[in-house]
């Protein structure tokens, strides 16, 4: 296994610069997830690490040794693929010991290794098949099955579940968080579901524009998003994200959005706002929604609700502003319904409305 | 497919039904004429209305391979004895076959020589059109070309007039550089004739190859010659076969250049054939078992590889 260090690699594809100055240490036995949509630059940061792609300017070394200018053949990493790319000619069998074949294993050896890994992804009885033959979820098993037989230094996955339905993703998540602590490979894995990331990830790394916005553990990609563009990515229901002006009242302060009454919230959790245009971003699930009237609501109306079954997601007008709350299931019983809204300005996120950046208190 | 239909849709099937046996049997109608006839004795082969019952004799072949004079007396008793089961067809016939008068061997008629330059220019030209067509395409699909667009059509353009605007020209050049009445010049006609085609159509079917399949290859360490050998090169399989199957058969069919730059050695059926016609009395039974026989490579070929040809591209385990 191997330590993976990318350093200030930039790639152009004619004069469209995809990635901008990546600087990333992934560590021995690491699991990254890279995060971001369709072309951020997340899929070419993979293939250029695997040597897919070559890369304009900047350095790969795996496990300190520089591997850019080296073929694919030669860096000992294992990719998976979207598509799985098992080759339809081959059986399952011969398509998991092909990587084998390449360095001349003896077969015996090969046979050996070939049912190791089988066993280990239990796809045993699918080794005489043809791969037109297999379900979504069993070829992905039989591409891992083939990135792993080689025990190579890092395994690569390209959208390895985006293929398939929501259920099987569900399954095959929960699989390759077990392969990864059982056979402690570095990995680096690419996705644009964040639900994804969320649960797989030791760290998440979230790409837009060919720039790494954000490098941190899920919680922390989470709870302390550092940019606007992170804080809507990240989260689903989306954060919402509204223009804020913050006006001192007494010791308290209050934060209006959309033209409409302020909340109340106390001064210190404003503070660090130094009065240059915010943008404020809020989770549902910290938008807190009551009957009744109470100190810091503002009243509102319910303008959708969508019941989810464990929770409803409801939207409530606030001034020109819709903010989505998460609350217990059956808490308003549908749209137009008179409601009292507040903000839990502890897990309140402000941010530049020029530059987008968090502005976050100094702790 | 057990879709509703209309009663105006079941007519209408019925009536397609009807349209396709009439245009197959339009179709079908010259072939079992050359073949039936291939099996007729002389006096059948022209009669007018067209004889339908008769008793099928090989005479038409053995005359085919052979070279034969008229007999001038009947043939006596004991020599008709020895012959064998073809010669005695001849001498039916009325015929006998011209032999050596030092060692008695039969003199063959130039059928099968011919026939077998058919096969040699042939295969061999296929194999070329299509390897360096599949070569070609391969590298016009994977690798980035300047003028990509241009070289296509350029290799395109060859195919744009009738061969046979050049061949007063390429004849004299192969007269030239010695390539006339060679299998070798016949061979590299061909395979320029053909490799364009092979470039276009193995362009097709190489781009529907993903990427992917070599790109795992290449990171499951092999090298990009390996990945085309052992990845693309069986997945392209079909369109392989699709190729050979056209270019062998525009291969074999070719006439104007083979009647144009062969006359003896390199000579190949189809210029061979029709110039039987002309000397003396056409035997159509004798023309029609040669033209039987050259019918069957380009069909037994077609039938050899009739499960890659139907074989739909998209039989892999790619999910997109």
């Amino acid at each position: 296994m191997a330590r993976i260090e990318l350093t200030n690699v930039q790639k152009f594809f004619g004069a469209v610069q995809v990635l901008r100055d990546v600087n990333l240490v992934i560590e021995d036995g690491e699991f990254v997830v890279m995060l971001g949509q369709s072309g951020c630059g997340k899929t070419t940061t993979l293939r250029a690490i695997a040597g897919l792609e070559t890369i304009t300017s900047g350095t790969i070394t795996i496990d300190g040794k520089e591997v850019q200018n080296l073929k694919a053949a030669d860096r000992d990493i294992a990719f998976v693929f979207q598509s799985f790319s098992l080759y339809p000619h081959m059986t399952v069998e011969e398509n998991i010991a092909f990587p084998l074949r390449a360095v001349r294993s003896r077969q015996a050896e090969r046979e050996a290794e070939v049912k190791e890994v089988a066993r280990f992804l239990g796809i045993e009885q699918l080794l005489p098949r043809r791969p037109s033959a297999l379900s979504g979820g069993d070829m992905q098993r039989v591409a891992i099955g083939r990135a792993l037989v080689r025990r190579p230094k890092a395994l690569l996955m390209d959208e390895p579940i985006g293929a398939l339905d929501a259920k099987l993703r569900e399954q095959m998540r929960a699989e390759i968080k077990r392969l990864h602590i059982a056979r402690e490979s570095t990995s680096v894995y690419v996705t644009h579901d964040q639900v994804e990331a969320m649960s797989l990830a030791d760290r998440i790394v979230v790409m837009h524009d060919g720039l790494l916005q954000q490098v941190g553990a899920p919680e922390e990609v989470y709870l302390r998003p550092a940019n606007l563009f992170v804080a809507q990515f990240v989260g689903s229901p989306v954060m919402n994200v509204a223009d804020v002006t913050v006006e001192s009242e007494g010791t308290d302060a209050l934060l209006r959005i959309g033209g409409a009454n302020g909340f109340r919230v106390p001064s210190e959790t404003v503070s660090h706002l130094n009065g240059s245009p915010a943008k404020l971003g809020i989770r549902p699930e910290a938008v807190m929604l009551s009957h009744d009237a109470k100190d810091g609501y503002i009243e509102t109306e319910t303008t959708n609700v969508e019941p989810l079954g464990s929770h409803d997601i409801v939207d409530v007008r606030v001034g020109d502003e819709t903010l989505r709350a998460r609350c217990e299931s059956g808490f308003t019983g549908g749209e137009g319904q008179k409601l009292w809204v507040a903000l839990d300005p502890h897990r309140a996120h402000f941010f530049d409305a020029a530059s987008g950046n968090s502005l976050r208190r100094s702790a | 497919m057990a879709e509703v239909k209309t009663k105006g849709e079941v007519v209408l099937n019925r009536v397609a039904i009807v349209a396709v046996v009439v245009a197959l049997i339009v179709m079908l109608t010259p072939i079992y004429w050359i073949a039936s006839t291939a099996f007729k004795p002389r006096s059948l082969a022209t009669t007018v209305p067209p004889t339908v019952m008769f008793e099928p004799t090989l005479t038409p072949f053995a005359k085919l391979f052979t070279k034969r004079s008229q007999l001038r007396q009947p043939v006596e008793e004991d020599v008709y004895e020895a012959a064998p089961w073809w010669e005695k067809l001849i001498y039916d016939d009325g015929e006998q076959v011209v032999k050596n008068r030092k060692t008695g061997a039969i003199t063959s008629s130039g059928y099968w020589d011919r026939y077998k330059n058919s096969l040699i220019v042939s295969i061999i030209s296929t194999f070329l059109a299509v390897s360096m067509g599949t070569l070609t395409a391969y590298g016009f699909s994977r690798f980035k070309v300047k003028g990509e667009q241009d070289w296509l059509f350029f290799i395109l353009s060859t195919r744009m007039l009738p061969p046979v605007v050049v061949a007063i020209p390429m004849f004299l050049m192969y007269r030239t550089v010695g390539l006339h009445d060679t299998h070798l010049g016949l061979i590299i006609l061909y395979t320029a004739f053909n490799l364009s085609f092979a470039v276009w159509i193995m362009k097709g079917f190489v781009d529907e190859i993903p990427r992917e399949y070599e790109e795992a290859a290449l990171v499951d360490g092999y090298t990009r010659l390996q990945a085309f050998w052992k990845i693309v090169l069986p997945e392209a399989l079909t369109g392989i076969a699709a190729t050979a199957v056209f270019c062998f058969i525009i291969a074999w069919n070719e006439y104007a250049f083979a009647l144009m730059m062969t006359s003896r050695n390199a000579q190949t059926a189809p210029p061979y054939i029709p110039s039987q016609v002309g000397s003396g009395l056409p035997d159509w039974s004798v023309i029609a078992a040669g033209a039987f026989l050259f019918l069957l490579p380009v069909a037994i070929f077609t039938f050899l590889l009739r499960n890659h040809l139907l074989r739909g591209m998209s039989f892999g385990a790619i999910r997109k």
